[in-house]
């Protein structure tokens, strides 16, 4: 089983302010190549912070971070390279809004994969019509709605390919009747096998989709388990008044 | 009174062909202004990157050579953003002609020199401005893909950055445009100069004066407008 492990995460730690505010209080999980990894929790309770320290938008207090059996913590390391592997969405979508739809996609495959123009858009158009997105992309980013800036930035990550993808809470940006879309998106993903860790609100989601759920609250995990026993048979007290809450 | 206006007009423009300084110092204006302003864009560039680049980065990067570097080139790009911004352009104009380059009587090249060094320095804090105003979020998506702090900065900040500042960078030229008047203190033949010379060998102020004003009227009316099209142009495309 150790053999497959994606990214082993030990000890993590992430402070603000001179140590004042711990973000990450010693978060260690190893993360397994086609898993669906949802990680759920209270506001501020660091779990985008955990996600954003996976690809090193946050430079981590202490710990490690072994990705594919290398630590990228280590300052030796070539981030850049690693990022290449694991595809990031956010929040806010982050779409290039000077680029049509199109050359959102063909950027990184054709700077950084080295491929001819057309091999990166052949691929990038057979992404867009997976999320029956095709006619738009010769579109600037702002012509499109949430739903479909979201399914744009996630085909932008799969343009070049990754190992994982990690989701920073994909749909809290949406108009409701958006959702539904981008969480289809994702979860034909998961489907293909795909390594994800998904930040997210949606707990259908995450009981459907994920294959394992952490629940964090105040910098580390509180709980961890499949799907089916965090929502149906929850142990801390934590859980039981979060899910309270939020069911 | 119409034949008295119109004897001064020949008087100052006709006779001996007076009109000539007017085109040779509005040509000399133009080249002035327009070198400058290129030279005060690829300076101001220059110091808006490495000065965004120490306010992004720099409380962040690892002690070491480069982070050495980084903050004696910041160091730098403020000592030179405060001394041009804190003394007039005619005194720094003066201090190149006369001290820096005293040996050389070139000008006009000397006056593109000195008004593009001048320009850079607020070309840097509109383009630094245009930087800042990027969101964080686009920076991220950059680095996020894998590509390199460079690379994000071309691609995706530095462009966006552009198209946001254009209209003050033009706004810019138009300004400078009029402070080349002062080009004369280090006697180029600029437009001012020229109508100068006139009213020097005529005894007419009148005339050469108003004739000078009303060219640079009309230019800025010129440019104001064609940076008015631009701006227009620019807004049509983010729809």
């Amino acid at each position: 089983m150790t053999t497959d492990v994606l990214i082993s995460v030990k000890d993590l730690k992430k402070h603000f302010r001179d140590g004042t505010v711990k973000a990450l209080d010693g978060v260690s999980n190893d993360i397994r190549k086609g898993e669906v990894v949802v990680v759920i929790g209270p506001s501020g309770s660091g779990k985008s912070t955990f996600l954003r320290c996976l690809n090193l938008l946050e430079h981590p207090t202490d710990g490690t971070i072994l990705f594919e059996g290398v630590d990228i913590t280590d300052a030796k390391c070539n981030i850049n390279l690693h990022r290449q592997k694991m595809g990031m969405v956010f929040q806010h979508f982050n779409l290039f809004p000077h680029m049509t739809v199109l050359n959102n996609m063909t950027l990184g495959p054709t700077k950084l994969l080295k491929l001819s123009r057309q091999e990166a858009e052949q691929r990038a158009m057979d992404l867009l019509n997976r999320v029956g997105l095709a006619d738009k992309a010769q579109v600037y980013p702002n012509q499109l709605s949430g739903g479909q800036k979201q399914r744009v930035a996630i085909v932008r990550a799969l343009c070049m390919q990754p190992e994982v993808m990690l989701f920073d809470e994909p749909t809290s940006a949406l108009d409701p009747e958006m959702v539904g879309e981008v969480l289809e998106v994702m979860r034909h993903l998961a489907e293909t096998g795909m390594t994800m860790v998904v930040v997210t609100h949606e707990m259908g989601f995450a009981r459907e989709v994920g294959s394992r759920v952490i629940f964090m609250d105040e910098g580390k995990i509180v709980e961890e388990n499949t799907p089916g026993e965090i929502f149906d048979h929850p142990q801390s007290p934590r859980l039981q008044s979060f899910l309270a809450k939020v069911l | 009174m119409f034949e008295s206006l119109k004897s001064q007009f020949i008087l100052n423009f006709v006779d001996d062909e007076r009109w000539r300084y007017l085109v040779n110092g509005l040509a000399n204006t133009l080249k002035i202004t327009f070198a400058s302003v290129v030279l005060g864009i690829i300076i101001g560039v220059i110091i808006a990157i490495v000065r965004s680049t120490w306010d992004k980065t720099g409380a962040d990067m690892r002690p070491g050579v480069g982070k050495f570097f980084l903050r004696l080139a910041n160091g730098f790009c403020k000592l030179y953003l405060t001394v041009i911004r804190g003394t007039p352009v005619v005194v720094q104009l003066m201090i190149i002609y006369y001290i820096i380059f005293a040996a050389s009587n070139n000008g006009v090249g000397i006056a593109m020199l000195a008004f593009g060094i001048n320009s850079g320095a607020y070309v840097a804090e509109i383009i630094r401005g245009g930087i800042m105003s990027i969101d964080a979020g686009q920076f991220e998506a950059g680095r996020s893909l894998g590509l390199n702090y460079t690379q994000t900065m071309r691609h995706i900040i530095i462009p966006q950055a552009f198209k946001n500042v254009l209209p003050a960078l033009a706004n810019e030229f138009i300004v400078l445009l009029k402070e080349t008047s002062v080009a004369g203190y280090v006697s180029v033949l600029d437009l001012t100069k020229g109508g100068d010379i006139i009213r020097g060998r005529t005894y007419s102020a009148f005339m050469p004066l108003i004739a000078v004003a009303l060219i640079y009227l009309v230019l800025v009316i010129f440019f104001t407008w064609l940076v008015g099209r631009l701006e227009r142009r620019l807004r049509s495309s983010d729809h």
